[in-house]
């Protein structure tokens, strides 16, 4: 099958580094401390963030740190075909670590100790790079919650099809088979924090592909920061500034 | 969400501030330099598809089978590879006994990705009937003990015992040619799995404040790093897959120094694997020779008590066990894997057409000499087989020799016939590895020359040069 056509154009008509169209949305959720909502293209995710409050299991506080919990799941809606078991299957399991040690990686935790917070994702519509889009929700959350953050992280996936690195893969282009790189970058600090990648690459290969994950993390970063400027300029205007 | 039991073991203040310090200076607690891997052991079982793989105190057991299942919808043509991973209570305080943890499962799925999504395992030669049969493979890997790094020590024992398995051979029969025999071990020979290339898995471990790393972490290390990355790679230098799952962050040019470094890393531990399964090999090869082997008990002169060991062991056919014969060391045999087997298939093609047919069909000659050896010496030939117990043979040369005895129909002709062949094997035997296709054409035409009962001593001496006392035999 032809993911990119001799004209250059892959199959939803993007060209090989373009990323879909991206939305955000801050405050989805008001029950809880922060939320948002983050759409690329057909993928819709809504995260929501409870924190930084007392420990629920006392077993588990630590005395230094707060704890941080993640729990990703998929709807059953958010599938072509209805999904029977949205959570607790291995690749929930794998997703909500990977998600969870990415956002640790980046929350001042040590500001916060003997409390816990936890971040909720739920994928809404899956359409490709759900990974990517809970990360980028889970930061937008974080930030409405106000949690201290060393700096944004973002993610964004890329493959490589019919010879040509694409950015942002959609869910057709992800199950061709052919490699798929997941990287959760942290703008400010210019350095990697989440790397997946399966299928088979060459290593020169690789490095192109990665670089090009990295410079659309960044297009969602501006994205992102611009968002929580206007919503912090909204709450000036709310309190009267 | 997993319980954090890992918070029952922690280091303290002081040993984690001491690791972090020495990894300054370069040094690592167990003396290891930052990027030294530490010494990979691998074991086998008794049965195909298991094996032990130690790397330091890191000890996993992975174990392969078979079944036949209806394949999914969408793949009808395909077999499907799947592992499970086991993380035992006794491997450490905070696995728990039930369902897998999340470390467990990451795992499970890092494997799983390195060997499925990279093509690794030929899925579409496990078909037996589109649509309605195919092979469903399983690998269960066992953690027996945490010494760190169980992401690699895994990986090498799922592709150890991956490399080592044997499926049943089956066919198609029934009279509308839809019903699928499988036919035991027994009957036909089980097929290996059809493996393109063997993804090894490297994992480095990142500390926080000075952008160190360290290669293959061990259990205290991981408590202390602030992240760790995995690289899947094979001998090729195609990545095939990478996990880093959040943790500390690292430079972009860091992440592919780490990957060209893995590269060389995953091509040792490959050469080391291959060593292990093609010793294996051919101590399983063995063991299949000796299984087949002819009833028909065989005497032959010559004294010895490995003599009388043998005659035992020929006679109780099922009994047979691999002590008896002398193990196989581990040493590099590397190009012998293939002509052990073939030779294996031709003596066993051999053994049907036994008597009278192949004494028919045998004219002439040796079929081939090897034209690199050089003639005997009589006198040290004498002197060698009298010394039969300190024999000086490679294994390989045992190995040899113990198939040859197998088939062997001897008859006992002079001495001098004896000692020459013994030098031969011996020369031939030190001609270590280069010729090993000619030596067994060799070998198998020894046989065929004790069978037709010219130079039968031929064998005679081969065996008794290796120091297993050939059978006792009967004349034809």
């Amino acid at each position: 099958m032809e993911y990119v056509s001799p004209e250059g154009l892959r199959l939803d008509g993007r060209r090989p580094m373009e990323m879909r169209q991206i939305r955000g949305e801050i405050g989805a959720v008001a029950k809880a401390d922060g939320s948002a909502v983050f759409e690329m293209g057909n993928t819709k995710v809504i995260a929501a963030v409870y924190g930084p409050r007392e420990v629920q299991n006392r077993s588990q506080q630590m005395n230094d740190q707060a704890l941080v919990r993640c729990e990703y799941s998929m709807a059953n809606f958010s599938t072509g075909d209805r999904m029977r078991k949205p959570k607790g299957d291995r690749r929930s399991t794998e997703i909500s670590l990977v998600i969870r040690q990415t956002m640790e990686a980046c929350i001042l935790t040590h500001l916060l100790p003997r409390s816990q917070i936890d971040i909720f994702v739920q994928v809404l519509q899956a359409d490709g790079g759900t990974r990517s889009a809970c990360i980028n929700a889970a930061t937008l959350a974080l930030a409405d919650a106000g949690i201290p953050m060393r700096d944004l992280v973002t993610s964004c996936s890329a493959g490589y099809l019919n010879s040509t690195a694409l950015l942002d893969l959609n869910y057709v282009e992800d199950s061709a088979g052919g490699p798929d790189v997941t990287v959760g970058f942290l703008p400010k600090l210019d350095k990697v924090t989440l790397l997946q990648m399966d299928a088979k690459l060459p290593l020169d290969i690789f490095e192109n592909v990665m670089q090009l994950a990295t410079e659309g993390c960044k297009a969602v970063a501006n994205y992102i920061r611009e968002i929580l400027l206007e919503n912090t300029k909204q709450l000036e205007s709310r309190r009267g500034l | 969400m997993e319980q954090r039991l890992a918070n029952t073991w922690r280091l303290t203040v002081n040993e984690k501030k001491f690791i972090e310090t020495a990894l300054q200076s370069e040094l690592r607690i167990d003396g290891r330099r930052p990027f030294d891997y530490r010494k990979v052991a691998i074991k086998f079982g008794k049965d195909d598809g298991s094996a032990e793989v130690r790397l330091g105190h890191t000890h996993v057991m992975a174990f392969v089978t078979a079944q036949l299942v209806q394949p999914y919808r969408d793949r009808p043509n395909e077999g499907s590879l799947a592992i499970f991973t086991e993380f035992s209570p006794m491997a450490d305080p905070s696995f728990e006994p039930g369902r897998p943890g999340e470390s467990a499962v990451e795992l499970g799925r890092v494997i799983d990705r390195g060997l499925r999504e990279s093509r690794a395992v030929d899925t579409e030669s496990l078909c037996v009937l589109s649509g309605k049969l195919v092979w469903a493979i399983r690998v269960d890997l066992h953690i027996i003990d945490n010494g760190g790094n169980l992401v690699d020590t895994a990986n090498i024992a799922a592709l150890a015992a991956l490399l080592t398995f044997r499926r049943p051979e089956c066919s198609l029969g029934g009279e509308d040619g839809q019903e699928v025999i499988v036919h035991p071990p027994e009957v036909r020979e089980p097929l290996p799995l059809i493996i393109h290339h063997l993804p090894i898995a490297v994992t480095f471990a990142f500390f926080g404040n000075e952008n160190s790393m360290v290669i293959d972490p061990t259990h205290h290390e991981e408590a202390v790093m602030g992240g760790r990355m995995t690289a899947t790679l094979n001998a090729n230098g195609d990545v095939c897959a990478i996990q880093k799952a959040g943790g500390e962050g690292v430079l972009q040019s860091i992440i592919m120094h780490c990957l060209r470094f893995a590269s060389v890393k995953a091509g040792d531990i490959t050469e080391n694997i291959k060593k292990a399964v093609d010793s294996y090999n051919i101590e399983r090869a063995l063991k299949k020779v000796k299984r087949k082997s002819s009833s028909v008990p065989m005497d032959v002169d010559g004294a010895g008590s490995n003599l009388k060991e043998r005659q035992d062991s020929f006679v109780h056919q099922k009994g047979m066990s691999a002590e008896r014969l002398k193990p196989i060391h581990e040493e590099s045999i590397t190009d012998q894997n293939e002509d052990i087997e073939g030779e294996t298939k031709l003596l066993e093609t051999r053994k049907t057409d036994r008597g009278n047919e192949v004494e028919k069909n045998f004219v002439g000659v040796l079929s081939c000499w090897d034209p690199y050896s050089k003639g005997v010496d009589t006198d040290f030939l004498k002197a060698s087989l009298a010394s039969r117990g300190t024999s000086t043979v490679s294994k390989q040369s045992n190995s040899r020799g113990e198939k040859m005895s197998s088939e062997a129909r001897l008859e006992e002709s002079s001495e001098a016939a004896k000692v020459e062949i013994t030098e031969l094997a011996q020369v031939s035997r030190q001609t270590n590895g280069e010729k090993t296709l000619k030596d067994a054409q060799l070998a198998i035409s020894i046989n065929f020359y004790s069978q037709h009962g010219t130079k039968n001593a031929l064998s005679v001496c081969h065996l008794a040069e290796s120091g297993i006392s050939p059978p006792p035999f009967k004349h034809i």
